[in-house]
């Protein structure tokens, strides 16, 4: 059956399908190349033995079984649960200075821009301003802590100490990072609702429990997001504080994976990609849990 | 307002909070004091041991000097530029599109790309590492700095959509719809209505994104090698064997490697925070 009115071109009736995707091309290819077809190539490497540049052997999963009796793996999947752990700190003590600094006084603004200010540094500088920090002679923690009578440390130098070290470098700027995101939250709490809290006689930490910290959870969801996916990305502090050491002691996950693939210990890029794969299960986790809010968000704000 | 606002306590609670407040700020930035008071010492404080005296003479310009005109500390700072300025534009271009598709277009698929790019943006970089680090060899793009702003907007275009595409959604849709009526072409609608709308959304993207790209490590150590295309990040481990325990030196050096996020972050405060908190508050 043929049609008398000129049916407008096909360009034209499908527009609202082309223009989108034209729009997503760059975008979405430039994505697919970069990230999503690298993480799908990892897995595939991971079964590999490769020097990087020769013929590559399958060797199964063969990466997988050295790395379950690997002792320098095991002490990196600790050092990672100790990151994650730890780095959690970050919200409550973001919370905390977000708290303090809630006021209105002359010069606040300043002030706040200046507690935020370690975030907005390199990761690189913080650790070299953390390892001058901790140096046994040169250092102001050991000038501060022997004036108060107490023997100096070496923490970058005892593997017991070191990851915590380094941990307590890393949880500075993050805290800034929660801070700000709290006082974000602080500012958008309704007024209200604080007034109502008071005429119930609720005061202090009842208040900040029962009716503060509910209409903050954007931006503790927001805080735990940022902090989780920080704690298991840390590399540049350990890489520039004690490049794993002493004795592979600060090692984690990403630090060994690039030393295993990219370093003087050698160029296994099979195995390398193997420990990456572990991470990125691990993370994956986290991952499947905050798409899964935000897909429940999502559905909720359908239009 | 909570905590209770200070104006309305006692005059001693005042007084108390205005002490405490320089004394909180100092402790705080403490490690970032040492430094900066390491910077402007002469070497020989440091061989007499005199660390936390008062400096046996104020060599402030000397120390700045010798980093600016003694070491490769210039070239790395130029590469960082030429490394962060075309990845803040290209990333900030590619996620307006990607953000206008996604946040006003309903197709099959919408959500589940938009997803991609979430789930993308929160990968660790390490499990990206072998594969990016082999396509940038066989492109020839090893240790340029072309290979690395490729790398660096096609990974920012993840959490960059993910923002664009926030924000374009809050925007009031029947602009849109009205301009539709009037039959303007869809990508004339993207030029002359969204965009203009989306200018503090590009300024907070933009400040947020050159910081990111400016104090990138990773990437950089993996990328590259070399004073010709290495960022300062990486240039600095390079500066550091070139002075070694030469601590005014190298704590100079790093203050110089801080400033340029530091003073956009200073300038552009109101975008640089609007951009980090987005979603902060709902």
């Amino acid at each position: 059956m043929s049609t008398t009115t000129p049916e407008p071109g096909w360009l034209q009736r499908n527009r609202m399908t082309i223009t989108p995707l034209l729009f997503l091309l760059p975008g979405v290819l430039f994505f697919l190349v970069y990230v999503i077809s690298p993480i799908i190539q990892s897995f595939n490497i991971s079964l590999y033995e490769w020097d990087g540049l020769g013929e590559a052997t399958f060797v199964g999963l063969r990466n997988y079984e050295e790395l379950a009796s690997d002792r320098a793996f095991e002490i990196s999947l600790w050092n990672n649960l100790k990151w994650l752990a730890l780095y959690l700190l970050a919200i409550p003590a973001g919370l905390f200075i977000a708290l303090f600094l809630n006021q209105n006084v002359v010069g606040i603004r300043l002030y706040k821009s200046l507690f935020f200010f370690p975030f907005v540094i390199s990761q690189v500088v913080v650790g070299l301003v953390f390892s001058w920090f901790y140096l046994p002679r040169e250092g102001l923690l050991n000038a501060v802590i022997t004036t108060f009578g107490f023997d100096p440390l070496n923490i970058l130098g005892d593997p017991t100490l070191a990851t915590y070290g380094i941990i307590a470098a890393g949880l500075w700027p993050q805290t800034a990072y929660c801070m700000i995101l709290y006082l974000t939250g602080l500012n958008a709490v309704d007024p209200e609702q604080i007034e109502a809290g008071r005429l119930d006689g609720a005061k202090g930490v009842r208040m900040l429990w029962h009716v503060i910290l509910p209409q903050l959870k954007p931006a503790t969801f927001i805080a735990f997001v940022v902090t989780i996916i920080g704690a298991l990305r840390s590399f540049d502090l350990i890489s520039i504080m004690t490049n794993g050491g002493p004795f592979g002691s600060t090692r984690v996950l990403s630090f060994y994976m690039f030393e295993k693939a990219l370093s003087e210990y050698g160029f296994r890029m099979g195995y390398g990609s193997a420990i990456a794969v572990v991470l990125f299960l691990i993370m994956l986790v986290f991952i499947a849990y905050f798409l899964w809010s935000m897909y429940r968000e999502e559905r909720a704000a359908r239009r | 307002m909570f905590p209770t606002p200070i104006e309305k306590r006692s005059r001693g609670a005042q007084i108390s909070y205005q002490a405490l407040l320089p004394v909180a700020l100092l402790m705080w930035l403490l490690p970032l004091v040492a430094v900066a008071l390491f910077s402007i010492r002469p070497l020989a404080d440091f061989t007499n041991g005199n660390y936390w005296g008062v400096p046996s003479s104020f060599e402030f310009f000397t120390n700045y000097g010798k980093v600016f005109f003694e070491s490769d500390m210039p070239r790395y700072m130029l590469n960082s530029f030429l490394i962060t300025v075309p990845t803040v534009v290209g990333a900030v271009a590619l996620s307006t599109m990607t953000g206008f598709a996604l946040g006003i277009y309903r197709f099959r698929g919408n959500l589940l790309i938009f997803f991609m790019f979430i789930a993308g943006n929160f990968v660790p970089f390490q499990i990206l590492m072998v594969p990016v680090r082999d396509l940038t060899v066989s492109a020839g793009l090893y240790d340029t700095k072309m290979g690395l702003v490729l790398f660096h907007i096609a990974f920012q275009t993840g959490f960059c959509t993910l923002f664009m595409r926030n924000f374009i959604r809050a925007l009031p849709f029947e602009l849109i719809e009205a301009a539709r009526v009037e039959g303007i072409a869809e990508w004339r609608i993207f030029w002359f209505v969204v965009l203009p709308l989306m200018k503090p959304a590009l300024a907070a993207l933009a400040v947020l994104i050159f910081t990111f790209i400016w104090n990138d490590y990773f990437w950089a150590i993996v990328l590259t090698q070399g004073p010709d295309a290495q960022p300062v990040t990486a240039g600095i481990t390079s500066f550091n064997s070139q002075f070694v325990a030469q601590y005014h030196l190298m704590s100079a050096g790093s203050i110089v490697a801080a400033i340029p996020p530091v003073a956009m972050f200073f300038l552009m405060q109101r975008h640089f925070i609007a951009g980090l908190t987005l979603g902060a508050v709902k």
